[in-house]
């Protein structure tokens, strides 16, 4: 690569840069001069410097919208793209400021580093178009969350979580460089626009299969879908609550944006479709009845976050125009709305010591508006109208249905999705009834800081206006 | 100018919730304003309007073709004054609520602003829109503010009503996406020629979708259980307009979106040979069933909540004879069941159970009720005989119509039916004995040992806000069964103007 070419790169890296950049001055700033500060001055520091590096990082995307490539294709900026990492850095920001009173740690300094490189790691994985890029970038994401996973370091169940979550990731990031492998050996090149080109023509062979297969295991993990999904629960208990809302949330819309990508590269092979559904259909299911016995609420959003991965992977298979704005306007808002959810269950923890369901107890006579913020998302998980999360529905089965690849199956997966969604009525009623219905056990006032009830409510104001005025939503993520 | 029942009921509903907290009168008195707000427009409305009025048409979702369309003809304008008057006679009635005031006309507030947009929506988006949007504040007021086994009652209603509205979902998006995805106004849709053999699928299940709402046999299971665990305002409007809201939208959507899915099968098991046949035999297992049942209850809310099932199957009855006189009769029954259940349920849950607290016959009849509270006695007296169909109340000659329009399609079922109505005599008769008019003396229990001397018991004195509601109540249905003409000339004009290939049953 000439000096030319590498400058054409940075200028499309720069909003990853600057996050580099910032984490970098957090480390000195917090290591050099804050050590005999007490961990919650360095934690505001911290946070607060992050957030100023996801801010600017933001403004620099938003001032330089338009179609761009670098290195043959293997990076590409497109509004779609910008809309993905805007949403990310705006994800990262809400974690960071929601985590500011959640005492986890005794590192502020690399903990908020650490998000700003796995945030890092997520705008990559949504701008990269080539299988080297994208596996190298979902490592950077992988490899800071295992160890944000644990960085509750008194805490076992931290430790378990990251534990788990990184022995199933560590193993399935092997199978899917193992069937990358396969597809690079197959077609002869890494960029996904070429393999496409490439497996249209190609006769099914066996080997096409097994490396299809191979990759769809380490996109499912990322995405936490059946049957590559049993690390969510144990790690959506156990990691510090900031970090699990990071986990469910800004890598989410990561994982969602690159596997868009990727089936764009993979539909003409037969058997990706399938595979895509037979997930889909799994995760749909499981996750819509493990969910239903739970009696933890941060089990509860891990199990729903299955099924809801389901969902979008039948948004995915449908492969249209449509099909693929409807999945990232759907991972965009459940993003949004889950870490709104876990804001509260962070909240709540904070004063009861537990995310049990009982925790909940009289939740509306502790702290009206905090209550309002949870069923505002918990109903908007569910579906319900006006609210964001029924129109993403929506909009996505409408897309599947009209989608010329789904005329075989659109109906029948649909019908199962929407049956799915009826269930997950039940167990979000569940949150709501604790917290609406059920006396307090605890009646004195729940301590909330005016930073996150103004954060909570900004949330849920969004999840009730993009509800109303889908057509933001919409011209804000544009199908291309 | 119907468009504002709408907004006013949310923003009521918002301002209560949010502002008066720990001011119960101010809750009431507002809850009360937007209410009767409400209700003055409904009736303007009703009596300046005639034929296809369109309200509001923006676009609102261009991308999808979707717009923020609300027009209302006869059948939605008689509707929305039903949820007029018993919005109204429901704050009324709940004037004793005590707890949580605000949090309750809130989510009481936001299930009226719910109803009236699904009676005036004609996109089918913002249809199913405001028909969810109803759901969510029926379990809390069912779950906070309720009696007997309340959580269960909740939460079977809001899973049942869920799972109907995720089978309407369905048919829904299969009709959005065969149309081709250009638009999901309703006009628009119905004059699209969907195949035949995909309205034979999307039909039924769309309409048992509605029909889950409209408590159809044997689907009806939420509706007893959930009247009974609801307060006195939720049951009224449960049974009063909630149910309605199933009937509509199984006449508005699923009948003439689509009208070939009633079409005979072209084979037949048991003399039932089409979807319609089956929906109409489903329909006098309920009426009879639900007649039965409220016959042998011993818990009073428990008879009005069966006799619910029981009439709202006439409805459905109505809807399948395709006659003009049977959807006339159709629509004049789920006003008069709107009005007379509301009125049944005020009486038992408001003015007879918190006095006595019990619903217990068999305790009631131990407190001769009709000498302490003659004012419930006399009132129940009316409102059973208008229930039973007697004339000159609104429920006779809905009745009439109903068997009327069905007799030239089922005259099997429709003596059947019949043979209900007869039943609903009893169970009414059987309820008002009991309750109030009984003989029993009043220590031959042991249970009256904890009520010393009901004989002398004084109950607190009627309110000004049930004798309210009660009169609002009474002169509806009066007025409907006087001059049945009043609510016709809005309904039929509607019911003509319904796609031709929909009343096959004849037209007068």
């Amino acid at each position: 690569m000439t000096a030319a070419a590498y400058g054409n790169l940075f200028s499309i890296l720069w909003p990853e840069s600057i996050l580099e950049i910032v984490s970098l001055v957090i480390l000195v700033v917090d290591l050099g001069w804050m050590r005999g500060e007490t961990t919650a001055t360095r934690m505001r520091v911290a946070s607060l410097l992050g957030s100023i590096g996801a801010v600017l990082s933001f403004a620099w995307l938003e001032m330089h919208v338009g179609i761009a490539s670098v290195m043959g294709g293997a990076l590409v900026s497109s509004p779609t793209v910008v809309a993905a990492q805007s949403c990310i850095l705006i994800l990262t920001t809400l974690v960071l400021l929601l985590g500011l009173s959640v005492r986890f740690t005794r590192n502020p300094g690399e903990y908020v580093a650490l998000v700003l490189l796995a945030t890092t790691g997520m705008m990559l994985v949504a701008a990269a178009r080539d299988l080297l890029i994208i596996f190298v970038a979902l490592e950077m994401l992988s490899l800071s969350l295992y160890v944000l996973a644990a960085f509750a370091k008194d805490s076992a169940a931290s430790a378990e979580a990251a534990l788990k979550y990184y022995l199933f990731g560590g193993m399935s990031a092997a199978f899917m460089l193992f069937g990358f492998s396969y597809l690079y050996g197959l077609t002869g090149t890494t960029s996904l626009s070429a393999i496409a080109a490439s497996l249209a023509i190609a006769p099914l062979t066996p080997l096409a299969l097994v490396a299809l297969v191979l990759a769809a295991v380490g996109l499912g993990f990322k995405v936490a879908a059946v049957p590559f999904h049993l690390w969510a629960p144990d790690t959506y208990l156990g990691a510090p609550a900031p970090v699990a809302a990071l986990i469910a949330s800004g890598s989410k819309v990561a994982s969602f944006a690159v596997l868009i990508a990727v089936t764009a590269a993979l539909v003409p092979a037969w058997g990706w479709t399938a595979t895509l559904l037979c997930m889909a259909a799994a995760s749909i299911v499981l996750g819509n009845l493990s969910a239903l016995v739970q009696s933890s609420v941060r089990r509860i959003l891990a199990c729903s976050a299955i099924a809801h991965a389901g969902y979008m992977l039948l948004g995915i298979a449908a492969h249209t125009l449509a099909g693929d704005q409807s999945v990232m306007t759907y991972a965009v808002t459940y993003a949004l709305t889950t870490v709104g959810a876990f804001g509260v269950v962070a909240i709540v923890e904070r004063s009861a010591g537990s995310d049990r369901l009982d925790a909940f107890a009289g939740l509306s006579a502790r702290s009206p508006l905090l209550a309002a913020t949870l069923l505002v998302f918990l109903l908007s998980l569910a579906g319900i109208p006006p609210l964001v999360g029924f129109w993403v529905k929506f909009q996505m089965f409408a897309a599947v249905l009209r989608a010329p690849l789904a005329s075989g199956w659109g109906l029948g997966l649909v019908m199962l999705a929407i049956a799915g969604s009826a269930v997950s009525l039940y167990y979000y009623l569940q949150v709501l009834k604790r917290a609406y219905v059920t006396p307090a056990v605890i009646s004195a006032p729940l301590k909330v800081t005016r930073l996150e009830l103004f954060l909570l409510v900004a949330i849920a104001v969004a999840v009730v206006l993009l509800g109303i005025f889908p057509d933001m939503l919409m011209q804000w993520i544009p199908a291309v | 100018m119907l468009a504002w029942t709408i907004y006013l009921s949310f923003g009521g509903a918002l301002l209560i919730a949010l502002f008066t907290q720990g001011r119960p009168q101010m809750a009431r008195a507002l809850a009360l304003v937007t209410a009767l707000g409400g209700l003055i427009l409904a009736v303007l409305a009703f009596f300046t309007q005639s034929g296809v009025a369109p309200i509001v048409d923006a676009a609102w979702i261009p991308a999808m073709g979707i717009r923020y369309t609300l027009s209302a003809d006869g059948i939605s304008r008689v509707l929305v004054l039903l949820t007029g008057f018993a919005a109204v006679a429901g704050v009324l009635f709940s004037w004793n609520i005590d707890r949580r005031v605000n949090e309750f006309f809130g989510f009481y507030l936001a299930l009226i602003g719910g109803v009236y947009g699904v009676f005036l929506s004609a996109d089918l988006f913002l249809f199913f829109v405001f028909y969810e949007v109803a759901i969510v504040p029926k379990y809390f007021l069912i779950a906070i503010w309720g009696s007997t086994r309340r959580e269960y009652g909740a939460m079977k209603l809001a899973l049942y009503s869920f799972l109907g509205s995720a089978m309407v979902l369905v048919g829904l998006l299969a009709a959005y996406a065969i149309s081709g995805g250009h638009t999901l106004n309703l006009a628009a849709l119905q004059q699209f020629a969907f195949p035949v053999s995909f309205q034979m699928w999307a039909f039924p299940l769309v309409f048992l979708g509605f029909a889950i709402l409209a408590g159809i046999w044997p689907l009806h299971t939420w509706a007893p259980t959930g009247h009974v665990a609801a307060p006195t305002a939720a049951s009224m409007l449960l049974a009063g307009v909630v149910m309605k809201l199933g009937a509509y939208g199984c006449l508005r959507v699923a009948m003439t979106l689509f009208p070939h899915g009633l079409d005979p099968w072209g084979w037949s098991f048991l003399g039932i040979g089409s979807w319609r046949a089956v929906f109409a035999l489903l329909a006098v297992i309920g009426i009879v069933y639900g007649a039965a049942v409220a016959l042998i209850q011993n818990d009073f809310k428990f008879v009005i909540g069966y006799s619910s099932v029981s009439h709202m199957g006439l409805v459905l009855l109505g809807l399948m004879s395709l006659s003009q006189i049977g959807l006339d009769g159709a629509v004049l029954q789920m006003f008069s069941h709107g009005v007379l259940a509301g009125l049944l349920f005020a009486t038992v849950g408001r003015i007879v159970y918190e006095r006595t607290h019990t619903r217990d016959l068999s305790a009631l009849s131990r407190m001769h009720l009709s000498r302490t509270l003659p004012f419930a006695a006399w009132l129940f007296v009316l409102a059973g005989m208008a229930s039973m169909g007697l004339p000159g109340f609104s429920g006779f000659i809905a009745e009439l119509q109903v068997l009327i329009g069905a007799w030239a399609a089922f005259p099997v079922f429709t003596v059947i039916a019949g043979v209900g109505i007869v039943v609903g005599v009893a169970y009414t008769w059987r309820a008002m004995q009991k309750a109030f008019f009984s003989d029993a003396p009043a220590g031959s229990s042991p249970s009256a040992l904890s009520l010393p001397s009901q004989e002398l018991h004084v109950f607190d004195p009627i309110t000004w806000a049930e004798k309210a509601g009660v009169v609002l109540l009474l002169a509806a249905s009066l007025a409907v069964g006087l001059a049945p003409r009043l609510l016709l000339d809005q309904i039929t004009p509607a019911v003509l103007a319904l796609p031709h290939t929909l009343l096959t049953g004849g037209r007068l």
